[in-house]
């Protein structure tokens, strides 16, 4: 293949996000709208936010079995036709950076031009992940699980954690250091679902064990709502009413037999992002001292010690000096983690809503607004397979 | 069969394991039942594989032979779980779940239940035994496979 074919085969600069949308966020159950309609709401909004005529979006792309069909959506929407509608496989919030990076080489391949990515849950319509109850028999990957008590995703993970805490000698304390930079930032951020309810060392150590290493702050909400952005060929970025935050690069996957179950993944004690971590920061030209801040999906704490650690800005042997909140909070520590509240204490929101954060935080209008915001990280889904990072930046990164 | 029922690790009511509708993990399921551990392992390449495919993952033979191997190995990772995800753990308290390690099958993993007290200390690397638990359900019977510490024996 010639320098130049390669060369082409990039994200980089080629598409940007012009306008980004939300609902109200819900505690799980508690959404007055039924999930389709959170979807057509995020959407709608994100439109509104760029100032784009909802008819012109020609593609959806999403992740996580996402229910509101893309055919569906673009016959709601009156758009004028449908050319792009792509699905990640894989579960949790793994695909979160991926639904957008399959949209942006939709664009960047000329199969689209403005792409919507979405997600929206609503709970109580459709059940919970954390409650298994209603199952039989079971078979496939969890039927070596369920019956000993592995049940819901707390309990999946927590020996993939303990395992990598083991290895090297990571204390519960940074674990803890992530559940309070999310909170401290959920207490600036009206959207978020644990607004004015804020969170203290001394209130983590009380709480009550999940799955032991993980308190109940180690673990994500569950949460009803819907969010959305609009993604669009970098040359028409300037055509909206937003800052655009060009995509930098993308990357997803997992790295050897990541996929082995029942838990026997070569590299256990990991997050899964040795690979794909590479994979981002070649795209995208940058290292981990170029970026400025992170969204990182908190399905639970310990995945977020890993992805950072995978990601380069600290070794394993580092957490416990690095994992502290003061590092983790804008707008000036050495790495704002998580400034919307995230999965925690925003909203979960399968991830999307980090994204989103991201976006704000290239714009300038994050309610904890980082120092440093050329460069905007995102990771989706740790300790799942496939998982997908992103990185978003100001056209002066470009 | 009430009393066979109550000296199971965790209480009736969970999902029960079946195979796949295409009968990839039958054998794994029929060995516990008959107090045989049985993992794959590659008849050309010799290579160790669980759980189950239907191809070695190193030399891409298919129908890998399932070998029956003795139920030791070590504690690769643990967890104390405390939160009832399911309605028959809601009055039960906590237990220990523990994934181990087999070194004489090529490092397989499995995870099961630690069996004695649910408080106890659990050690990354110390040393386990299989203890098969069998549950006669009356259409689906079906067995587990749990470990307890070598010491214990």
């Amino acid at each position: 293949m010639s320098a130049k074919a390669t060369a082409d085969r990039t994200l980089r600069g080629r598409v940007a996000v012009v306008g980004i949308g939300e609902t109200d966020y819900y505690r799980h159950g508690a959404s007055p709208d039924p999930e389709f309609k959170l979807a057509l709401k995020a959407i709608l909004g994100a439109c509104s936010d760029a100032g784009i005529d909802p008819r012109d979006i020609d593609g959806f792309a999403s992740y996580s079995e996402e229910r509101s069909e893309a055919s569906r959506l673009a016959a709601a929407l009156g758009t004028r036709r449908l050319r792009a509608a792509t699905m990640q496989w894989g579960g949790g919030g793994g695909g979160c950076c991926a639904a957008v990076a399959n949209a942006a080489a939709s664009i960047v391949a000329g199969l689209a031009d403005c792409v919507v990515v979405f997600r929206a849950l609503a709970q109580g319509q459709y059940g919970r992940f954390g409650q298994t109850t209603g199952i039989d028999t079971i078979s496939g990957e969890k039927a070596y699980l369920m019956p000993y008590g592995v049940l819901a995703p707390p309990q999946r993970f927590a020996m993939r954690v303990r395992r990598y805490m083991h290895e090297h000698g990571v204390g519960q304390e940074a674990l803890r250091a992530i559940a309070l930079a999310s909170y401290h930032h959920a207490q600036a951020n009206p959207r978020a679902v644990m607004y004015g309810k804020p969170l203290d060392a001394a209130k983590y150590d009380a709480s009550r064990w999940i799955a032991e290493p993980f308190h109940l702050y180690d673990c994500c909400m569950e949460n009803d709502g819907a969010a959305a952005l609009v993604l669009v060929p970098a040359e028409r970025a300037g055509e909206f009413r937003n800052k655009p935050a060009y995509v930098l690069g993308a990357a997803v996957g997992s790295g050897y037999c990541a996929g082995a179950i029942p838990h026997n993944s070569p590299h256990y004690a990991s997050a899964g992002f040795e690979t794909v971590a590479a994979d981002l920061y070649a795209m995208a030209g940058l290292g981990p001292s170029d970026v400025g801040v992170v969204q990182c999906y908190e399905n639970f704490t310990g995945g977020v010690v890993m992805a950072l650690a995978e990601h380069g800005f600290f070794a394993p042997e580092e957490v416990n000096d690095y994992l502290a909140f003061d590092n983790l909070v804008a707008p000036s520590g050495r790495l704002p983690l998580n400034t919307s509240g995230g999965n925690l204490a925003e909203c979960y929101m399968h991830g999307f809503e980090l994204v989103l954060e991201a976006v704000r935080q290239v714009r300038g209008t994050s309610t904890s607004q980082a120092r440093r915001n050329d460069v905007a990280m995102v990771i989706g889904g740790p300790m799942v397979t496939p998982v997908s990072n992103l990185l978003l930046g100001s056209e002066a990164t470009l | 069969m009430s009393g066979e029922a109550a000296r199971t690790y965790l209480p009736q009511g969970l999902p029960i394991p079946v195979a796949e509708a295409d009968g990839l993990s039958a054998p794994y399921w029929h060995g516990l039942r008959q107090s045989r551990l049985l993992v794959q392992r590659c008849r050309h390449c010799a290579t160790w594989q669980f759980g189950p495919e239907w191809i070695c993952h190193r030399c891409h033979a298919f129908d890998p032979d399932w070998t029956e191997i003795e139920p030791h190995g070590r504690i690769f990772s643990w967890e104390r779980v405390w939160h009832p995800s399911h309605a028959a753990l809601r009055q039960h308290g906590p237990y220990l779940a523990v994934l181990v390690e087999i070194p004489h099958a090529g490092g397989v993993r499995m995870i099961g239940n630690l069996l004695g007290d649910p408080g106890q200390a659990v050690f990354i690397g110390a040393v386990v035994d299989g203890v098969f638990e069998h549950h006669p359900h009356p259409e689906r019977p079906y067995s587990l496979l749990h470990w307890q510490l070598s010491s214990v024996r």
